[in-house]
């Protein structure tokens, strides 16, 4: 492989189930050493991405590499250099925490003793060094996630694909998990992930594209989103009921930014939240709460599709 | 040596699996695979043989316990396979999703496919060597060549394990597991002249007891253990069984490949 081959390079990329296209001619392309993210909403078509990225799904249509190889062709030695981190833990719950990472190597022909070497280095590194002789089911949902993730890690991957790592987990499970993906980044292994959660994406993607319905709508860094689809600040007003809410939206319609309703919230883009602020209490508009940040990719999601990330 | 087996057949790492599972759980399964052949044994062979010697003489040329230990060892291999290939498959392909781990790897649904019947008729060699000896122990094995019998075990219980975990790999839910015993296993088991000989049976019934593949196993077995080796018939045997395998295997090969990529 030439130093200058993408890791993943999809051109017109398709899925389909029967008559349903699940993914629709997407393009991607991965660099050597990205955290590449996919942020969508359910159904976006993420995971069916991913599964044909790791070589278990075949492709409907479109062009698809992986580490230069066709995975149509070339599915075995293109996943003996992957790493993979399904949506759903598949974790052998037949086997110990340590034989779940004996017997993956095994997967991979790797000679025991390095596996052996290389388990007890990554149950370290995921923090479970103490549980090696635990049953997978005695774990925490973060744990198994670690775990996972080690599993994942045995075989030393050119590209590790993490589908959806921290949903479901509470947020210092999360926050660990993260910080462990940082490392695995500084060590400048490429990842890829799809997460529905902004902040996730916003934290650990170099480069991400958002998707929607099978199609990619966006692409860049979190930053570069954010500048070219959103405005700089959001000032979001809070009503006590879609009644409220109702009354208010005409009278925002003078703002000079983009006013987005959702749900009993309206959202009031602007590059200037104060001076908005004041506009609208002065248009006699007063809702129950009222609140200034800055722009986040779900806005950029918002702005882009009309709709929330977790509709 | 395992190395380079595995190199050059990665499915060996899939049985790698399954003896690593069977090495911590296998306690549990000591009563299904070695103790409930056994107990047969006693049953039949020594409790209704007794009965039966005592009032015909002999079945079918030997005394009843020497009848019922190849017919009880193929049926055992049977039920093994059969109990194996089923509830194991789903968990692997849907309750647990082992398989789907299986298959991020080199390994390819093919390999997790065929890991799984190697394994199944591992266990056979051991179970019906255990099986073998204890029956000898009783006077119930006649001939040396009595132990062509195992092997015999193993090619029945292969045969079946290649079908129905092929079957299973079609299978949504574990709903029509039962009936597959109660109208599959449980027949086969009985009137494929495990217990008596087929000429027992009605004239009208007798052929198709030739349709049951565990019938080809029985003769198999039972013209080794009796020392009554009649080599034509038994090519016929194994080559019904491995035709029957074959196809199971092409069929399982697909049904496990639609099953873990889509
Ligand atoms: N095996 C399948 N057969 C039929 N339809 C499928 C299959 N797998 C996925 N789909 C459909 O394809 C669409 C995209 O699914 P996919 O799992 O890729 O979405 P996702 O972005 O990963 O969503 P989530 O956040 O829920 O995981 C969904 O509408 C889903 O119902
Ligand atoms: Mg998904």
């Amino acid at each position: 492989m030439s130093m200058e081959e993408p890791l993943v390079m999809a051109r017109g990329l398709t899925k389909k189930f029967g008559d349903f296209e699940a993914v629709s001619g997407i393009d991607v392309q991965v660099e050597r050493g990205d955290v590449f993210g996919f942020l969508g909403p359910n159904g976006a078509g993420k995971s069916s991405t991913m599964r044909m990225i790791g070589c278990v799904s075949p492709v409907s249509a479109g062009r698809l590499r992986v580490l230069g190889l066709n995975p149509r062709d070339e599915g075995p030695a293109i996943r003996a250099r992957l790493g993979v981190v399904p949506q759903e833990d598949n974790l052998d719950n037949d086997l110990s925490v340590g034989d779940n990472l004996t017997i993956y190597g095994r997967y991979f022909g790797l000679p025991r003793a390095v596996i052996k070497e290389r388990a007890a280095e990554l149950l370290e590194f995921m923090q479970l060094a103490e549980r090696r002789d635990a049953r997978v089911e005695a774990l925490s949902g973060g744990m198994k996630r670690r775990l996972t993730i080690a599993r994942a890690l045995i075989n030393q991957p050119d590209l590790l694909l993490l589908d959806e790592p921290t949903t479901g987990l509470d947020p210092q499970a999360r926050h660990l998990l993260w910080e462990r993906l940082y490392q695995l980044k500084l060590r400048g292994v490429t990842l890829v992930l799809t997460t529905h959660y902004m902040d996730e994406a916003e934290q650990l993607c170099d480069r991400l594209v958002i998707m929607d319905r099978g199609h990619i709508v966006a692409e860049g860094s979190p930053r570069e989103l954010i500048n070219r689809h959103s405005t700089r600040e959001v000032v979001e007003l809070r009503f006590n009921s879609m009644e409220d809410r109702e009354h208010s939206v005409p009278r925002l319609a003078d703002l000079s930014g983009r006013v987005e309703p959702v749900g009993e919230r309206v959202l009031v883009y602007t590059d200037n939240g104060d001076a908005t602020v004041s506009a609208i209490t002065s248009n006699g508009v007063h809702p129950a709460a009222v609140l200034v940040r800055r722009a986040s990719l779900e806005d950029v999601f918002l702005i882009l599709t009309g709709r929330t990330l977790d509709e | 040596m395992l190395a380079t087996a595995t190199a050059r057949w990665p499915f060996t790492r899939a049985v790698e699996r399954e003896i690593r599972v069977f090495s911590r759980l296998w306690r549990g399964t000591v009563f299904s695979t070695f103790l409930n052949p056994i107990v047969f044994l006693l049953a039949m062979g020594i409790g209704v043989g007794g009965m039966v010697d005592e009032h015909s003489g002999e079945v079918a040329g030997v005394h009843y316990l020497a009848f019922v230990v190849p017919g009880i060892m193929a049926a055992s291999a049977m039920q093994t396979a059969a109990g194996d290939s089923l509830w194991r498959v789903l968990a692997g392909l849907k309750w647990m999703r082992f398989f789907h781990a299986m298959v991020a790897t080199p390994l390819t649904p093919a390999d997790v496919y065929a890991g799984k019947v190697t394994w199944t008729g591992m266990r056979i060699v051991m179970s019906s060597s255990v099986f073998l000896g204890v029956a000898t122990v009783f006077g119930g094995v006649l001939s040396p060549l009595g132990l062509l019998a195992i092997p015999s075990a193993v090619l029945t219980a292969v045969t079946f394990a290649a079908v129905i975990t092929a079957y299973a790999a079609t299978q949504d839910s574990e709903a029509k597991f039962a009936v597959v015993y109660r109208l599959g296993v449980i027949p086969l088991f009985l009137f494929s002249g495990t217990f008596f000989p087929v000429s027992q049976l009605p004239d009208w019934v007798e052929p198709l007891s030739r349709l049951s593949p565990l019938y080809y196993g029985v003769e198999l077995c039972r013209m080794f253990t009796t020392g009554d080796p009649r080599w034509g018939v038994a090519l016929v045997d194994v080559v019904v069984l491995i035709g029957i395998a074959a196809l199971g295997w092409r069929w399982g090969t697909r049904s496990f490949t639609r099953r873990l990529t889509t």
